[in-house]
């Protein structure tokens, strides 16, 4: 077979060494499995290291699988997981803001939410934890949408429901919408599923900067806007949670 | 006018940290940095406290740094700190004659052991509300005395002291000797009715009363701070269990949060007097505020919870991670009839039985890890309920709602099924850091930075609530088969045993 990349190869072998093992291995142990020179060997790790596809234990020195190839394979991030690691950013969120705190992810081409926090003010409330909401209607799918551009197209090509006269119902709408999305970093639907009703929101990205999840507030106009427009101190509180978020799950900060 | 704001110092078990509160209660800044775990035999575990000492400084000057902060914008310091763990200091110098010994140092267990034949536990229950246990600082301190040449003839003459680790900060802070009364009634030598030493305690255990410090409301200013802090009036100290019970504003008779660990703690504040237990709970401090009557509690400790989530985790290798336990137990509707009782060295409240060992009862073809992944988390839930139940008989009041904090609060499932076989509403506050918070609470409410306790419940908001969603039946059910489940962990240990 012609055009095969030997390094390729060799690269494919480490991988797969590493990732049959429960325990690490080191240059020595993978050049003796592989029958390479431990220079070879080394380079091919530093290179394989450098895009995250194995990790360096700092202390014993020896190699794992990172944990961008490990995304790659599920490409998502446990919700539950999310929650645990998103838990006290959202308590603060929620005391900052003075509203409810949600979560979500992106579960077929709808917004399932992962972590809810009540608006801080002891009114009766109900955790939403587990319920799927429309993805082009409200700001945490909008977000999720916009850094997942395949599930937009295909979410584009059947008809997009309308919930109130505000609901983005065209396809090439939602197309500018996130874009303007991706460009400002921020996300809000002005009563788009429900009258009455703003949601603002931030991405959540791992260490790969894979967008894994949306994070927001939500409540009504007279709290969340000014002049109809989205206030500026909640928006910079949002987007610092979920930069804060970020942070914690290894993105690197921006 | 500046803003002021209250700080607080959590000496805990794994870290030392410092945070910064508003008057709404609020977080303004975290510091926090782990300290070493000696330990020098199987068994032992001690920490070096000077080591701590050092990492609460940098804490308090990272906190302050991180929020621009300046001594002078603090109103008040308050502590709370790991209970237990047992120091002892030179007077003059102002050195350790030894590592702190931790709570979770069970090389005291011939000293317990001895005192509980020679005396009865009730002589200890009855005074101290406490049976002898490796856990409590009096037979750490007597294994000082014993051990350390020359100890025993320096303690008597007051050349030495002894402390628990709020002792030791409030000495290092502010150069007085003293504990409150929450960390003292985990010493096994207080009094709960008196709130003094109590000579025939000190007897038994043969400990000095020269070397004690004096003891304390839990909040108060107990003097003003020198160094960094310097002129910060340090004005409350609490053990982190009651410190959280404080955050958690349970300040009613009947008021209880559960804080979800690795291990957990469920106590209840039971009033101006001690209940003393018939079940085998704990009867301590929840806190003195200033010349106030004292308020008791009742504490139920469950040793195993998020240890079993650990343990299923990395023995098993059926999660990468613990919160991944909620996705795997949610492939499954129910626990297919499975029980795993968590008996890992014994059972503790309400039962003592340490010839138990861990069962998985009800296994059958049919059962699959999602199954085992359920019953790992329920047992949490039924382990909260047996000490619950013990609660309510012992103190006679019955229980509307749970307050829960801790790690373990992010697990839905859990909590839910928790509301579910309790009966009652559980609830997780919008500030999840209640220790520190409860440290905060004692030091504002003793320089009047919060008029009173109704201020401080008026900060307190939910987060998050379960209501109970399960017929009767059901929870009854399950409940029997629970208890059918622990009956069979019994004489597991035999007397040939290693």
């Amino acid at each position: 077979m012609p055009g095969k990349i030997q390094s390729i190869e060799r690269a494919a072998a480490i991988l797969r060494l590493l990732s049959g093992r429960t325990h690490r291995l080191g240059v020595v142990d993978l050049a003796g499995e592989l029958g390479l020179p431990k220079g070879t060997v080394h380079g091919l790790l530093r290179t394989l290291q450098s895009v995250g596809f194995v990790e360096q234990d700092s202390e014993t020195g020896k190699y794992q699988l990172g944990a961008a190839l490990l995304h790659m394979g599920s490409s998502y991030l446990d919700g539950n997981e999310l929650r645990t690691r998103a838990l006290n950013w959202s308590d603060s969120l929620a005391s900052r803001t003075q509203e409810a705190v949600r979560i979500g992810t992106l579960h077929e081409a709808q917004v399932l939410i992962v972590h809810h926090v009540f608006r801080p003010d002891d009114s009766l409330q109900t955790l939403d934890v587990g319920s799927l909401l429309p993805a082009h209607a409200t700001a945490l799918g909008k977000i999720l949408l916009a850094h997942h551009p395949y599930v937009a197209v295909e979410l584009a090509k059947d008809r997009l429901a309308s919930f109130t006269g505000a609901t983005i119902c065209d396809a090439e709408h939602l197309e500018r919408e996130l874009a303007r999305v991706r460009e400002r970093g921020w996300a809000s639907d002005i009563g788009e599923l429900t009258p009455a009703q703003v949601s603002l929101a931030a991405p959540i990205m791992d260490r790969t900067g894979v967008t894994v999840g949306a994070m927001g507030i939500f409540g009504p106009p007279e709290r969340l806007l000014a002049a109809r427009q989205p206030r500026n101190e909640l928006l910079a509180y949002v987007r610092e949670a979920a930069r804060a978020v970020s942070r914690e799950l290894g993105a690197i900060p921006w | 006018m500046r803003e002021r704001y209250v700080a607080a110092i959590d000496q805990g078990t794994a870290s030392s940290r410092c945070l910064v509160f508003d008057r709404s209660g609020r977080i303004v800044s975290v510091a926090q940095k782990e300290h070493h775990h000696i330990y020098p035999r199987p068994g032992w575990v001690e920490h070096d406290p000077e080591e701590i000492w050092r990492n609460v400084e940098e804490v308090v000057a990272r906190a302050l740094a991180d929020a621009r902060l300046e001594p002078v914008d603090l109103v008040a310091l308050g502590i709370a700190n790991q209970r237990e763990t047992t120091l002892v200091w030179d007077r003059e110098t102002g050195q350790a004659v030894h590592n702190a010994i931790t709570w979770q140092d069970t090389r005291t267990d011939p000293i317990a052991r001895d005192l509980i034949s020679e005396f009865g536990q009730e002589y200890f229950r009855s005074r101290s509300g406490l049976p002898p246990s490796t856990y409590f600082s009096g037979p750490k301190l007597r294994w000082l005395l014993d051990t350390v040449p020359g100890l025993g003839t320096r303690a008597e003459s007051g050349e030495v002291l002894f402390g628990t680790m709020d002792s030791w900060l409030i000495w290092r802070l502010t150069g007085r000797h003293l504990t409150d009364v929450t960390n003292a009634s985990r010493t096994l030598l207080m009094n709960v009715h008196t709130l003094d030493w109590d000579d025939e305690l000190l007897a038994a255990v043969r400990v000095p009363r020269a070397m004690l410090p004096e003891i304390r409301p839990s909040a108060e200013v107990y003097g003003e701070a020198r160094g960094q802090l310097a002129g910060v009036p340090v004005a409350a100290a609490l053990g982190d269990q009651q410190a959280a019970l404080f955050g958690q504003t349970c300040f009613s008779p009947g008021d209880a949060k559960c804080t979800y660990g690795t291990g957990s703690f469920l106590l209840l504040n039971t009033g101006e007097r001690p209940v003393m237990s018939s079940s085998g709970l704990l009867t301590t401090l929840a806190c003195r505020i200033g010349e106030e009557p004292p308020t008791y509690a009742l504490e139920g400790s469950i040793a195993v919870t998020g240890a079993l989530v650990q343990w299923f985790r990395d023995n098993l290798e059926l999660i990468g991670s613990a919160p991944e336990i909620e996705t795997l137990a949610r492939t499954v509707e129910n626990n297919g009839g499975c029980y795993f009782v968590p008996a890992f060295s014994g059972l503790f409240a309400p039962h003592w039985r340490s010839d138990a060992r861990g069962v998985i009862a009800g296994l059958t073809g049919y059962i699959t890890k999602g199954h085992l992944a359920r019953a790992v988390l329920e047992a949490t839930a039924w382990q909260t309920r047996e000490v619950v139940d013990a609660m309510i008989i012992d103190a006679g009041v019955s229980l509307s709602t749970l307050r829960v904090d801790g790690g373990m609060t992010a697990n839905n499932l859990l909590m839910q099924f928790l509301a579910d076989v309790l009966d009652v509403s559980v609830v997780r506050p919008n500030v999840a850091e209640t220790v520190s918070l409860g440290a905060a609470y004692a030091a504002g409410l003793a320089v009047g930075f919060w008029p009173d306790t109704d201020a401080l419940r008026a900060n307190w908001h939910m987060a998050a609530q379960w209501l109970p969603d399960m017929d009767a039946d059901q929870r009854d059910r399950g409940y029997r088969k629970w208890r059918k489940a622990v009956a069979r962990t019994t004489d597991w240990l035999d007397e040939d045993d290693d």
